[in-house]
């Protein structure tokens, strides 16, 4: 499988964010996007992501479902975390479950998975940031889609969450999936990294 | 379809749950037609007359008070933008979160509508009349409604813009909703005239509403 973008522009606001970018990732294998603040790292994964629409050049994704677009075979792992506060934890993840479809396992062994077994029936509006973020890397788990759009991965987790995301990302890449980042922090994986340019 | 009842059945929990707003309607709805009888005066005949009038006017109040949150809410932590990526058709979305947020939001105003009618000194028949109208007519300001809260998700601070772009929309369903109770209580014109036209908008929002709401959304992606 090979995801690879083609001379990319985009335009956010009438303002040139980037242009002529081109970018590619093999299976197994990870893209760091890297760059200062405002350089559209986040553009750029949600360009991927189908949330942007770019004003010139494609991205393309070989060797995946041939009746499934690029998106539908994506996790987004944004800034926002897409739980709803009134639901518990496990309701918010066995919601995401059923709604993305496809290949799903176990909620509550993913919950387990990323650390989250002894809260499943706690409101989601009494998790930490951290804990917030475990939840959304269980989706992940959850739902199986081979590439992986995450952006700021590893803000709000302790070592030990980072540690532990380390190891699902290594578990992703062994199994034949792609990941791209965007991050400030090292990832702590082995990574190409792709620089944005300078933050106009 | 496992995507779609997942979705109808979580904004349905959300809705019923503390802060979920879905009581809220019904208060607003109670509120709005207890205070017409204070401003009208205690004319038991014109309160008849105007009853269904109030009750359809209270309605549209109380649904258009919680459409706002319709998408802005999805909008806000990002879960709109796993529903635009999800496999689900996005139209099909739009659809099965406008069905939840009817049964939710719209179910119980028509349930309150008898008790409201006793207040306005409305028969059993005309009560019914005008709950079924209601029953039929609330899709309709749910599916138009819906367009308004697409497009208000992506202007930031939408909500008032909201009401401005639903309210005209729904001209058509208030002026058939009420001639229908209208001529079911005191004729001359019989039910089945504005009824089945009312039936006929509710069917065109059921289709429109999901292809524009979802074009509004789609477009509107940042």
């Amino acid at each position: 499988m090979r995801l690879s973008g083609r001379q990319i522009d985009c335009i956010r606001g009438g303002r040139g964010v980037f242009s002529g970018l081109d970018f590619e990732a093999s299976s197994g294998e990870v893209l760091a996007v890297v760059g200062p603040n405002g350089s559209g790292k986040t553009s750029l994964l949600r360009l991927i992501a189908g949330l942007l629409v770019p004003a010139g050049g494609s991205v393309v994704l070989e060797g995946g479902e041939a009746e499934l677009t690029l998106p539908e075979q994506s996790h987004y792992l944004g800034h926002r975390d897409a739980l709803k506060p009134a639901l518990s934890v496990h309701e918010n993840l066995s919601f995401w479950r059923d709604f993305l479809g496809g290949k799903v396992g176990d909620v509550s062994q993913c919950l387990t998975a990323v650390g989250l077994g002894h809260a499943t029936h706690l409101p989601a509006a009494y998790l930490s940031a951290g804990q917030r973020r475990r939840l959304s890397i269980a989706r992940l788990l959850v739902v199986r889609r081979p590439v992986w759009l995450l952006d700021e991965p590893t803000s709000a987790l302790d070592t030990a969450g980072q540690d532990l995301f380390v190891g699902i990302m290594r578990d992703h890449l062994a199994g034949g999936g792609i990941i791209i980042a965007a991050t400030h922090a090292p990832l702590g994986i082995g990574a190409r990294e792709l620089r944005m340019g300078g933050g106009k | 379809m496992t995507a779609l009842a997942a979705l109808i059945r979580r904004d349905i929990k959300i809705a019923l749950r503390v802060g979920g707003g879905a009581l809220i309607g019904v208060l607003f709805f109670l509120t709005v037609t207890v205070l017409m009888p204070f401003a009208i005066g205690p004319d038991l005949a014109l309160l008849t007359r105007l009853g269904p009038a109030i009750l359809w006017l209270g309605a549209l109040l109380a649904s258009l008070l919680m459409l706002d949150r319709l998408f802005t809410a999805d909008h806000e932590d990002g879960s709109l933008d796993l529903i635009v990526m999800g496999r689900a058709p996005l139209e099909l979305a739009c659809a099965a979160k406008a069905l939840a947020h009817w049964l939710a939001a719209g179910v119980p105003l028509i349930v309150a509508t008898p008790a409201l009618g006793l207040l306005l000194n409305l028969d059993a028949a005309a009560t019914s009349a005008v709950a079924l109208t209601l029953l039929v007519g609330t899709p309709a300001l749910t599916f138009t409604g819906m367009i308004g809260a697409a497009l208000a998700v992506t202007l930031h601070r939408g909500g008032l813009l909201l009401a401005v772009l639903v309210l005209p929309l729904s001209i058509p369903v208030l002026i058939f909703g009420v001639a229908a109770s209208q001529a079911a209580i005191s004729g001359p014109l019989s039910f089945g005239t504005p009824f089945s036209i009312l039936c006929a908008l509710s069917l065109v929002s059921l289709v429109v509403g999901p292809f524009a709401a979802a074009a509004s959304l789609r477009h509107g992606l940042d």
